[in-house]
């Protein structure tokens, strides 16, 4: 059992594709680098973090890019941004099964700020064009370096989203948080707290998040052809009915959380006996128990 | 820019726009034509209660008026950078927002965004910046994260950032830069009123943002980059 959290993006495309089907595109070898960040004497890569392209699972032509966390946290620049543009226009023209997006990202990367927003942006449209033509996109996030900024909201723009319980999937970090709003609005050192807030079980059990594994390449790979399944046997496209329905959910989240500043307050709200055992849970034990208290879409407005 | 005058200018055929906490929500009247307006107001910081507001209110625009533009008015400092919205998934707020603009998008309401103030970062990544089109006020000032806070994170010094934001789009908040680069379909100067019937007109279905910025030189390599993946010119086994 191999840790998929440990993995580099390049590692990770073989642990979930078939073994030897994935084809990248515009490859290293093209020497395709931002062109921003030599003003700055930072390092370049010549992916620039992020590996696209197609490859098959169980014999099905799936789309995917992994994003590399090593270089610059995985964040997006425009080359990075357009890479990904590029994948998702190109898995609707292929009529792909799926689009896999292994995300490990800070969001948009600061050395190319404007630069970057606008990608971001894009690629948040693109995958929605993706879904627009019927074809699924499913988001892993399990990386060290979590999933933030706008990639946060990209993820939860997709069909599903698979996280580990070590992932973390949030929008502004705890640092930056901490650096705008002062440690006692949130003490980033504390890194239990980190987790009870951004982490996989809290964001399985608010809803956020719709397929919890262990910490190994296998039990993603084997999620993901699931989730994949389940969205194509039922709308992959946005609807209205499925947007109030969220709606719905999101109001209820609010509702539900008034007054409650800490995550174990809000899985008690849920119903979640003995909420503070929640962190110690195995996997396993953690979703028998789970099943039935947490929110979901469809349970959003009970 | 304060937002009753701004109305004013944008809506000489009238409004009933109102401002509930520094949300704006209303409906106008555009070349004879309603048009839902929803916004903020105040640079007030996005938070998960503003962001689901914002969504409901394309949603009731959908539902109950099928084709209508909706026009939305950004002036926000950001995303709230507070743990509460973290904990409750601020970016799932963040993305349901922007999903109800696409679908809105999708179901033929055009939808305009119009930065008139501020706009920053997270707080714009979903309102304006996945509508139809985007246009700015020429006094507007549009950024990912002031310069300070910048050079914290890069550990670029704050002088070089200072220097580069001159004459570099990527790094300047103005909004010529956002348009050099195909964030903005353009900046609205002088009848405002006459720019937003002509942008309700203009509006289309695909983003054109890599085009305009390949075509306007402030970002020579995403139209290029995504092209060569879509088409496949470079492409080898891995």
């Amino acid at each position: 059992m191999s840790s998929y959290q440990e993995l580099t993006a390049r590692q990770r495309i073989p642990a979930i594709f078939d073994a030897g089907s994935f084809e990248e595109f515009l490859p290293p070898s093209e020497r395709v680098a931002s062109p921003h960040l030599a003003q700055l004497d930072a390092p370049v890569s010549f992916d620039d973090g992020v590996v696209v392209g197609r490859g098959q699972l169980e014999g099905r032509l799936v789309f995917g890019a992994a994003q590399e966390g090593g270089f610059m946290g995985g964040a997006v620049g425009e080359v990075h941004g357009a890479k990904l543009v590029g994948m998702l226009r190109r898995a609707i023209d292929e009529n792909a099964h799926a689009v896999l997006l292994l995300l490990e990202s800070g969001g948009v990367r600061l050395h190319e700020a404007n630069a970057g927003l606008i990608a971001v942006s894009e690629v948040m449209r693109a995958m929605l064009d993706v879904r627009a033509a019927g074809i699924p996109v499913v988001a892993v996030v399990g990386g060290a370096n979590g999933c933030f900024g706008g990639m946060g909201i990209a993820a939860r723009c997709a069909n599903a989203v698979i996280m580990s319980e070590e992932g973390r999937l949030a929008m502004s970090g705890p640092e930056v948080i901490e650096t705008a709003s002062g440690v006692e609005e949130f003490d980033s050192r504390d890194r239990a707290l980190v987790w009870r807030t951004t982490g996989g079980k809290h964001r399985y059990l608010l809803g956020d998040c719709q397929v919890l594994v262990a910490d190994e390449s296998d039990a993603f790979r084997t999620a993901a052809i699931e989730a994949i399944l389940e969205a194509r046997g039922g709308e992959v496209r946005l609807t209205l009915d499925g947007l109030l329905a969220e709606q719905a959910m999101l109001a209820r989240r609010l509702q539900d959380a008034d007054g409650l500043a800490e995550p174990m307050e809000v899985w008690g709200k849920l119903g979640v006996p003995e909420p503070a055992r929640v962190p110690m849970l195995e996997a396993d034990a953690f979703l028998e128990m789970a099943g039935q208290y947490r929110a979901t879409i469809n349970n959003g407005a009970r | 820019m304060d937002w009753q005058l701004l109305a004013t200018e944008l809506f000489p055929g009238g409004h009933d726009v109102v401002e509930n906490e520094n949300f704006l929500s209303g409906t106008a009247q555009v070349d004879g034509q309603p048009v839902t307006v929803i916004g903020t107001t105040g640079h007030t910081p996005i938070g998960i209660e503003i962001a689901l507001a914002q969504a409901q209110a394309i949603l009731k625009t959908v539902q109950e008026h099928p084709g209508r533009p909706i026009l939305i008015l950004v002036d926000t400092q950001g995303q709230r950078l507070r743990h509460r919205d973290e904990m409750l998934g601020i970016n799932s707020y963040m993305a349901h927002l922007g999903k109800c603009v696409d679908l809105a998008r999708r179901q033929g309401h055009t939808v305009i965004g119009l930065v008139y103030d501020q706009a920053l970062s997270g707080g714009f990544i979903t309102s304006g910046l996945i509508a139809s089109a985007c246009y700015a006020l020429p006094q507007s000032t549009i950024r990912v994260m002031g310069l300070p806070a910048m050079a914290r994170i890069t550990k670029v010094p704050e002088e070089r950032l200072t220097e580069l934001a001159r004459d570099n789009p990527v790094f300047a908040p103005g909004p010529e830069n956002y348009l050099r680069m195909g964030g903005l379909h353009g900046i609205w100067e002088g009848d405002l009123a006459n720019q937003l019937v002509r942008a309700l007109g203009e509006a289309g279905d695909e983003d054109r943002r890599m085009a305009l910025g390949l075509a306007r030189g402030g970002r020579l390599l995403a139209q290029p980059v995504a092209e060569a993946v879509r088409v496949g010119g470079h492409v080898r086994a891995a």
